[in-house]
């Protein structure tokens, strides 16, 4: 089969390699019929996460079609198309009994400091991704989701990580009525968290960036402030001035370790890689935090360390929350807000690529060119896998 | 702050649909019993496997379900090794996956160089010159 392989930093290749198998009786074989490259995936792409072997197949968003069954699946059927949600979890463990299906301890032996992830280096398992045109899905009978009937499945798609993800951040910063949220990040996760920062009833969303097309699009599409910090001198003032001099509710991270904005970050973080990557948003989330405020972080971050000011933290009695999206125990409610008309995720898909293409692909998305937001890509065999919505209108943006 | 004539219900589709924090799926974050559908398993089966697996020491037993790709091979598979002597809380095991990842490229390739068909062309052709320049030496001396 054709899938993503990984070379070497900056570097990878469309490659023909042997199809996945069934290795436990409660896998699944998929057949990929959409996938999605993650802002994440450029983390792995740039050679920023531990244990990324050459000749891993990336790719943790993907949906696609049941073509083969383990011999104790019970709850899939072949034909069955489903949402993979980028979480491997066993449904069992101390944490999936808690619902923190992304903490599962039953799916990583090489950390336990994270679960089980598709196509995300041996740090999260070890596992090939979905960049490709099939993969092994295991727990079958619990991780993936049936597809709606009515849902177009470029919605699907983005239900397997960017709205979960997005909205779980808006969750996880506890936002009450007339809350200011600001969001640091206007890729697709940001741009989720902010219009999910709505739905949960802020009163102001504020998004901050210096990608041009970006802030345009997200102030459009998320009907939000935007800030483009290359303008602004100090982060924390400028959030205090717009806030009557004591800071946002909410601030929430959808950047992660390559941020922008800090020369010194970006060489001890990213060059340098004295610490596990940029911490320039964690500073700007804490600092311009209102006393008593909350920060949600969803931009990942390295195992190592971060110099980040935890004494500002404690002495403004922050709450800090943070995890990878349990995105199974979202699905139901997302599903609805598609239904609903509330959110319309494939209105962020910029770019629809062959899977024989994905090195451009990736290529163009690093580099921010073609006003890339996000990239769908399309296996060969899949491109007639098209839609079957008959009720998700086109465009709900403003 | 927004005014009564500008409040965002009234421009933003679905503007507080979740206000009520039980609408939101992850509140509280640690809910049990959990929502889960389809569970006929207690301990799952374990995943039988001769690929080599690396285990971090700070697993007291090895998880029954892993990934398979890319075993550890060659000196950045023997650094990867080492690594996991080291637990998650040492730095020695970061530092030294992220040093056997950058071996691991050189390796990657020369291992590229070896399978391309352009450089096999390339290496036959350098070959195939040498032998016939060497034999028109002999012949000519």
């Amino acid at each position: 089969m054709l899938a993503t392989t990984y070379r070497r930093p900056y570097r990878v290749s469309a490659r023909h390699v042997p199809d996945p198998a069934i290795e436990h009786p409660l896998d699944a074989i998929v057949k990929v019929l959409r996938s999605c490259i993650c802002g994440s995936d450029l983390h792995l792409y740039h050679g920023l996460v531990p244990d990324t072997r050459v000749g891993s197949i990336f790719g943790h968003e993907f949906v696609g079609e049941v073509v083969e069954v383990g011999s104790d699946v019970r709850n899939l059927k072949v034909g069955d198309r489903v949402i993979v949600p980028f979480n491997i979890f066993c449904g069992t463990c101390y944490f999936c009994q808690r619902e923190l299906y992304s903490n599962c301890h039953n799916v990583n032996p090489e950390a336990t400091a994270v679960g089980g992830i598709y196509g995300y280096s041996h740090t999260t398992g070890g596992y090939d991704g979905g960049q490709a045109e099939y993969v092994r899905v295991p727990f079958a009978d619990i991780g993936p989701t049936p597809i709606p009937a009515d849902m177009h499945i470029e919605d699907a798609v983005l239900l397997t990580d960017v709205v979960p993800t997005g909205y779980q951040a808006a969750e996880m910063g506890d936002i009450r009525e007339n809350d200011t949220v600001v969001v640091f990040g206007a890729g697709p996760v940001g741009i989720m968290a902010a219009r999910s920062a709505w739905l949960m009833g802020a009163g102001r969303v504020i998004v901050v960036d210096h990608v041009d097309y970006r802030l345009d699009f997200v102030r459009r599409y998320a009907h939000c402030e935007t800030v483009d910090f290359r303008s602004v001198g100090d982060m924390a003032i400028h959030i205090k001035k717009l806030t009557d001099g004591l800071g946002a509710d909410v601030c929430i991270d959808a950047v992660g370790c390559e941020a922008a904005g800090s020369a010194m970050q970006r060489m001890t973080g990213v060059t340098m890689k004295l610490q596990a990557g940029a911490a320039t948003v964690l500073h700007w989330a804490i600092n311009s935090v209102r006393k008593g405020g909350n920060v949600s972080i969803v931009g990942v971050y390295g195992p190592t360390f971060n110099a980040v000011p935890i004494g500002n933290a404690l002495n403004k009695g922050l709450t800090l929350r943070m995890n990878q999206a349990s995105v199974k125990r979202h699905l139901p409610r997302l599903i609805e807000h598609i239904r609903e008309g509330r959110l319309d995720p494939r209105g962020i898909i910029t770019h629809r690529v062959p899977l024989e293409e994905v090195s451009d692909a990736y290529e163009m998305f690093s580099g921010k060119k073609d006003q890339c937001i996000k990239t769908v890509l399309i296996p060969p065999g899949a491109t007639d896998a098209a839609s079957t919505t008959t009720t998700i209108p086109e465009d709900n943006a403003a | 702050m927004n005014t009564a004539h500008d409040h965002p219900r009234d421009r933003i589709p679905g503007w507080g649909a979740d206000l009520d924090r039980a609408n939101r799926p992850a509140v509280p974050m640690e809910r049990r019993p959990p929502r889960l559908e389809g569970v006929h398993w207690d301990e799952p089966p374990r995943q039988r496997s001769n690929v080599e697996i690396l285990k971090s020491t700070e697993h007291l037993r090895m998880p029954p379900v892993f990934g398979t790709s890319v075993p550890p091979r060659g000196l950045s598979g023997w650094i990867r090794r080492r690594a996991f002597r080291h637990s998650e809380n040492d730095l020695r095991h970061w530092l030294m996956l992220l040093f056997a990842d950058r071996v691991d490229t050189v390796e990657g390739l020369v291992s590229d160089t070896r399978h391309s068909p352009r450089v096999r062309s390339v290496v036959a052709l350098a070959g195939t010159i040498a032998i016939a320049g060497l034999l028109l030496r002999r012949s000519a001396s």
